[in-house]
C-alpha cells in the first residue's frame, strides 16, 4: 500500500536509501546533497537502518570507502554535488571499472567557477563517460523511484555497474512536493540482496589488479557489454516496479511527441515547465511536442532516432556547455543518433540555465516559436543558441 | 590466450568474453605463477659454506624469495627474485654476494 506525504527531493531520497538498509554509507557534505547524508545520518542514530556510516573527509574517500565497501560484497551508498563529484572524479572510473555497483545521488549543481551553488548538469555531464549509468530525474517522484529501480538495475549480474541517480539542485533537492512512497518491505523485496559472483569477504580476492597492455583494452570492452546490458535491465526493473507502484518509466517520456512538429530534447526539471508550454502552444493549435530523456548512459541511440524522425525541427536544450565551440553534450550525441536516418529533424542546440539561471515558460515557448521559423524558412542559420543570456 | 581457473592465471589478450569481471582475481596465494625474475638487474649468489643459518635474510626479503628448508637457508628462488640486493647487504657473514647481471651468463 503506497504512502502519500510532502517531501524535498533529498528527503525522500534518504527515504529511500532507509527502506533498502544498504551495507555502508560513505559521504562528504557540499550543498544541494548535503540533506542527503544528514537525514541518512539522523536514521542511523534512531536505529532505523543497520548501516554502517562513514563520515569520510573528503568525495575523493566517500568514494573510495564505498568501491572498498563494494568490493567486499556490502552494498554501498553515497551523495555529492558539482565540485565533490569532481574532487571524486579520479575515483568514479576506479568504480566503474571494478564493476562495483556503488549507488550514487548526484544532485546536480554547476562545477565552479565562477563560484556558484545552483543548479545546472556540468557535474554529471563531465562524467559522462566514466563508465557509470546515468538516470536523470525529473522531480522528487522521479528522484525516490530513479533511486530504487537504480539499485536493481547497477547489482544485475549482466550489468555490474556503479549508478548515479541524477535530479537538480534546490529545484528538485529541496522544494517540498506530493510524493507517493512504497512500503519499506516492498522496497526491500523489489531490491533483494546484494549477492555479487566474486566479493573480498567471500573469498580472497584482489580487485583493481595491474592491467597493462594485455589486459586493459579486453576489460574495458567487457566494461563497455556491461553499459550495453543496463538498457535492458533498465527497461526490465522499470516494468517491474510500474507492475508495483503504477509508475510507469522507460527510457525517456515523450510528450505529445507522436504529431509533433516541432519539438525540443531536454534532461532534467525543466521538462516540466516545457510540458506546460506544450500544452499551452497545442491549445494555439501549434504541434509541439517534448522528449525527456532520462536515461543518458547507456545512450539510448536507436530509441531516439525512432521517436524523432518524423519531427520538422528540433531544439536540444543543455543544461551545461562544452566550451568547444561545436555543441553541447546532449545536442552532439542527439545529431549523432540522427545521423543514420535517411531523413533527419532540422536540429539545433540551446545552453540554457547555466548557475541556475531561471527558465520561464517564456523562455521555452521563445524556443518553440525559433522552431517555427526555422520549418518556415527552411534551413536552421545558426545552430549553436543560448537562451535566457543577457547580451547586447 | 586462455583463463586457467586452476591457478587463475589470465593470458594476455584473452577474448574480452572470457575475462573475470573488472579483471578481478578471484582466489588468493597464486601470485607465486608470475614469474618476476627477468625484471633482475643484478642478482644475489648465496655460498652455503660461509652461511650460518642466521635467517636475517629472510624476513627482509619483499618477494618471498627466500627459500628455507627444515629451518636453514637452502638458496634463492630465481623464478621471482627481483635482484632488490637488500638480503645482500643485510647478511652479517658475506654469505650473500650482490653481483652484476641478472641472469647467470
Amino acid at each position: 500500500m503506497a504512502k502519500k506525504d510532502k517531501l524535498s527531493g533529498n528527503e525522500a531520497v534518504a527515504i529511500a536509501m532507509r527502506q533498502i538498509n544498504p551495507g555502508v554509507v560513505a559521504a562528504f557534505p557540499i550543498t544541494p546533497s548535503t540533506e542527503v547524508p544528514q537525514y541518512f545520518a539522523s536514521f542511523v542514530n534512531d536505529g532505523l537502518v543497520d548501516t554502517e556510516f562513514v563520515p569520510v573527509e573528503s568525495e575523493h574517500s566517500a568514494m573510495s570507502a564505498s568501491i572498498a565497501a563494494s568490493a567486499a560484497g556490502a552494498r554501498a551508498m553515497t551523495a555529492t554535488s558539482s565540485n565533490g563529484l569532481a574532487l571524486m572524479y579520479e575515483m568514479l572510473y576506479i568504480a566503474a571499472s571494478s564493476r562495483t555497483p556503488v549507488i550514487m545521488s548526484c544532485v546536480n549543481r554547476t562545477v565552479s567557477g565562477p563560484l556558484n551553488i545552483h543548479n545546472d548538469h556540468s557535474d554529471s555531464m563531465g562524467a559522462r563517460d566514466s563508465g557509470w549509468i546515468q538516470v536523470y530525474g525529473e522531480n522528487n517522484q522521479e528522484a525516490y523511484d530513479n533511486f530504487i529501480i537504480g539499485t536493481k538495475v547497477a547489482e544485475d549480474p549482466d550489468v555490474m555497474l556503479p549508478f548515479m541517480n541524477c535530479y537538480d539542485g534546490f529545484i528538485t533537492s529541496h522544494s517540498v512536493e506530493n510524493i507517493e512512497l512504497m512500503e519499506d518491505q516492498e522496497v526491500k523485496d523489489f531490491v533483494g540482496e546484494f549477492n555479487p559472483e566474486y566479493a573480498l569477504l567471500k573469498s580472497p580476492s584482489a580487485y583493481g589488479p595491474l592491467a597493462l597492455q594485455g589486459y586493459h583494452y579486453e576489460t574495458k570492452r567487457q566494461q563497455a557489454e556491461g553499459m550495453k546490458n543496463a538498457k535492458e535491465a533498465i527497461l526490465k526493473y522499470s516494468a517491474e516496479f510500474e507492475k508495483l507502484t503504477g509508475r510507469k518509466y522507460g527510457l525517456y517520456e515523450e510528450y505529445k511527441l507522436d504529431d509533433a512538429e516541432i519539438a525540443i530534447v531536454i534532461i532534467g526539471s525543466t521538462a516540466g515547465t516545457a510540458k506546460y508550454t506544450v500544452d499551452q502552444l497545442r491549445e494555439k493549435g501549434i504541434k509541439a511536442g517534448l522528449l525527456k530523456i532520462r536515461v543518458f548512459r547507456p545512450f539510448p541511440k536507436e530509441e531516439i532516432a525512432e521517436v524523432l524522425k518524423h519531427v520538422k525541427a528540433v531544439a536540444v536544450l543543455d543544461k551545461t556547455c562544452s566550451l568547444n565551440d561545436a555543441g553541447a553534450p546532449l545536442f552532439l550525441e542527439v545529431r549523432s543518433a540522427l545521423y543514420d536516418l535517411e531523413t533527419r529533424p532540422m536540429l539545433i542546440n540551446y545552453i540554457y540555465g547555466l548557475g541556475g539561471r531561471d527558465v520561464k515558460t517564456s523562455d521555452i515557448e521563445s524556443v518553440y516559436n525559433d522552431l517555427a521559423e526555422i520549418v518556415k524558412a527552411g534551413k536552421t542559420d545558426n545552430v549553436y543558441r543560448y537562451l535566457g543570456l543577457a547580451e547586447e | 590466450m586462455a583463463v586457467d581457473k586452476e591457478k587463475w592465471i589470465v593470458d594476455p589478450q584473452t577474448p574480452w568474453q572470457q575475462t573475470t569481471l573488472g579483471g578481478i582475481i578471484p582466489t588468493g596465494g597464486n601470485a607465486k605463477y608470475y614469474i618476476t625474475g627477468g625484471w633482475r638487474a643484478n642478482r644475489p649468489v648465496f655460498d652455503a659454506e660461509k652461511c650460518k643459518d642466521c635467517r636475517l635474510c629472510f624476513p627482509v626479503c619483499p618477494d618471498s624469495s627466500i627459500v628455507l628448508k627444515d629451518g636453514k637457508m637452502a638458496g634463492i628462488d630465481y623464478d621471482h627474485c627481483k635482484g632488490c640486493g637488500v638480503c645482500c647487504e643485510v647478511c652479517p657473514f658475506g654469505a650473500l654476494e650482490y653481483v652484476e647481471g641478472g641472469q647467470e651468463e
